[in-house]
């Protein structure tokens, strides 16, 4: 038995950090991510900036394909919506709107118009599921793409030029840096978490886990699958819309290609490679999505000897690779490196007594 | 408590339900009973709101729920079990109850996601509650942090009452809660079924292939065979009737 995790109240049995583990994860998480702030290199600060932007919509992918078991490949589109809806903003009300404020009403509107996107293009799970909704979602992402594109809205959106938006401004606090666009980031990123998780410790985030694992049952327990369903893409939709929020601030210009379905897809594959309906899989699977193409580039960098001509013609070989590492690891991890996580996890707690 | 009148049900070809009416009085257990494919489940799917009636209604407590979906009864207190298990695999016992709660709670999403606050304060009062109402009474302890699918049949079965009983429902419905059980498991689930019926006075629906156990529980028992109702009464009635005796018999040959 392993004698750590005996609680004295029901209080205590609620928890989430609910063992002396946890909590000593967390703070050092957080004592890693100041640290960072502080002293981490400009390539660091870059790499972990586009991690916090990716991890907020991977948790979002994972609140409704992950916990509530609805399938979507075309979450980048409320990315794209988020994104836009912030530079739009920015546009529209510059010298309306003090520059101090802007930010923090901007973020929020795209966060809300990202979740009403959410809510529409959550209408089709109510009628199919599977394979059929996401073509359904998939559709929604081409729409969205396509809209964004016209020259007709070219006057708000750029067309297929892009749009600029300016450095956010808290109170005359200009994030003009990348490393103060990391704290941002980052704080939001851990509040993200954070709230995710709250969700599945009430009834809110239980429904969702309902409706995935069986949804006659979840209804006869008096879980409205209209309701549920949809808020689930709400919320989902509205964390890619603030994930799309700081992409339009973090990389100042932004494109419709960089919305297109390969972000769905990234979206997708970094939730599976860390573990889906996990709370930390995200995290996994993000810093994976990540850091391995730019560790593939590297040793493709080496194995090239610095040629040009010689790297262009290995290029592609670097996305077989990455595609590649993706299928092994659903063929030999299909639970995710959160998973794998666990069991080494366990395997400290019991050890030396057991393995 | 519920009533069903004239409840009429087909599936293309098969009349699964013609003409079944009824009333489940407050606070008695009343039996369905009838031979394989005789309509028990379908009958209760049509009061739960999955299958609608092609002609007839469902009554509850007066009201015409007829046109209800499935988590709109829910919502006024109708709980059930299903015959081949419906708990979600994927959680533990202790989740599955807290589900049954659903309806119960309060909490919005905002409040989930601030979690600290509203959210707490409910989630802890409901926490005690089920471990006194739920899991106590079921003598589910030792196992309210198993997954599902370490556990047993009939303890699969205790579950999935418990999950229902969380609701805290005015009428339950019990879709053969003994069916594969071995006969200690059935006298435990049959206690229980009386205990809730006692302490708190819930009106209950129960089908059931077990004759001694619905002889013996029920006030009240309906009794079915392809589909037509072909007897209504007390236990002892019912058992005396020819056609009851001939459709058992029919079956049993
Ligand atoms: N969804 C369905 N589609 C088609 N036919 C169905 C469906 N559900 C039930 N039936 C048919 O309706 C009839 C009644 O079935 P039902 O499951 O209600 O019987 P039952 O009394 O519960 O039997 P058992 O004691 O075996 O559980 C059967 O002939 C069955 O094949
Ligand atoms: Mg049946």
């Amino acid at each position: 038995m392993i004698t750590g995790n005996l609680k004295a109240s029901y209080a205590a049995d609620e928890r989430v950090f609910d063992n002396r583990n946890k909590w000593a994860f967390f703070a050092a998480s957080l004592a890693v991510l100041a640290g960072m702030a502080g002293f981490a290199n400009d390539y660091v600060i870059l790499v972990a900036c586009q991690m916090g932007i990716l991890l907020i919509a991977v948790v979002g992918v994972n609140v409704v394909t992950g916990y509530t078991g609805l399938i979507s490949l075309g979450h980048a589109a409320f990315v794209a919506v988020g994104a836009y809806t912030v530079a739009i903003f920015h546009a529209g009300f510059a010298g309306v709107i003090p520059d101090g404020l802007m930010a923090l009403i901007a973020i929020p509107v795209a966060v809300a118009v990202s979740a009403l996107v959410g809510i529409i293009v959550g209408l089709p799970s109510l009628r199919v599921k599977g394979l059929y909704l996401a073509v359904a979602t998939l559709s929604a992402n081409f729409i969205v793409i396509f809209l964004i594109e016209q020259e007709a809205f070219a006057h708000w959106t750029g067309g297929m030029v892009g749009i600029n938006t300016p450095a956010p401004d808290f109170f005359g606090w200009e994030l003009d840096t990348k490393r103060e666009m990391f704290v941002l980031i980052a704080a939001l990123g851990v509040l993200t978490l954070l709230a995710v998780q709250n969700l599945f410790r009430t009834r809110v985030g239980r429904a969702f886990i309902a409706i995935r694992d069986r949804d006659y049952s979840a209804e006869i327990m008096g879980i409205s699958l209209l309701r549920y369903k949809l808020t689930s893409f709400a919320i989902s939709a509205a964390l890619c819309g603030l994930s799309g929020a700081l992409f339009a601030y973090f990389y100042a210009r932004i494109l419709p290609e960089q919305f297109e379905l390969a972000l769905s897809l990234e979206l997708v594959a970094a939730m599976i490679v860390g573990g889906m309906g996990r709370t930390m899989g995200p995290v996994f699977g993000v810093i994976v999505i990540v850091m391995v193409p730019e560790v593939i580039k590297s040793l493709f960098g080496v194995a090239t000897g610095g040629e040009a001509s010689m790297a262009q013609l290995l290029a592609p070989l670097q996305d077989i690779a990455f595609g590649l590492l993706i299928v092994l690891f659903l063929l030999f991890e299909p639970l995710g490196l959160n998973h794998m996580a666990d069991r080494a996890l366990r395997a400290m707690n019991r050890w030396p007594f057991a393995r | 408590m519920l009533s069903v009148s004239d409840l009429h049900l087909s599936f293309g070809g098969i009349k699964a339900l013609q003409g079944i009416t009824f009333e489940a009085k407050p606070g008695e257990i009343t039996g369905v009973i009838g031979p394989n494919g005789a309509g028990k489940t379908s009958l209760f799917n049509a009061i739960s709101g999955f299958y609608t009636p092609d002609r007839g209604r469902v009554a509850f407590a007066g009201r015409d729920i007829t046109g209800l979906t499935p988590d709109k009864r829910a919502e006024l207190g109708i709980a059930r079990t299903f015959q081949n298990i419906a708990l979600f695999r994927g959680m533990t016992v202790l989740d599955n109850i807290k589900l049954g709660g659903h309806t119960r709670l309060k909490t919005n999403v905002w409040q989930a996601l601030a979690y600290f606050g509203p959210a707490r304060r409910e989630e802890l009062a409901f926490r005690a509650e089920i471990e006194e109402r739920v899991i106590d009474f079921l003598e589910i302890d030792h196992i309210r942090k198993a997954p599902i699918t370490a556990l047993p049949y009939g303890l699969q079965k205790r579950v999935e009452l418990g999950r229902a009983l969380a609701m805290r429902p005015k009428v339950l419905m019990l879709d053969e809660p003994v069916a594969g059980m071995n006969r200690e498991e059935t006298a435990d689930m049959a206690r229980f079924i009386l205990d809730v019926q006692e302490e708190f006075g819930t009106t209950i629906l129960l089908v059931e292939h077990d004759m001694a156990l619905v002889m013996d529980i029920c006030s009240h028992i309906v009794v079915l065979n392809f589909g037509q109702q072909i007897a209504e009464g007390t236990p002892a009635e019912v058992s005396r009737d020819d056609e009851v005796i001939e459709a058992y018999l029919g079956a049993a040959a």
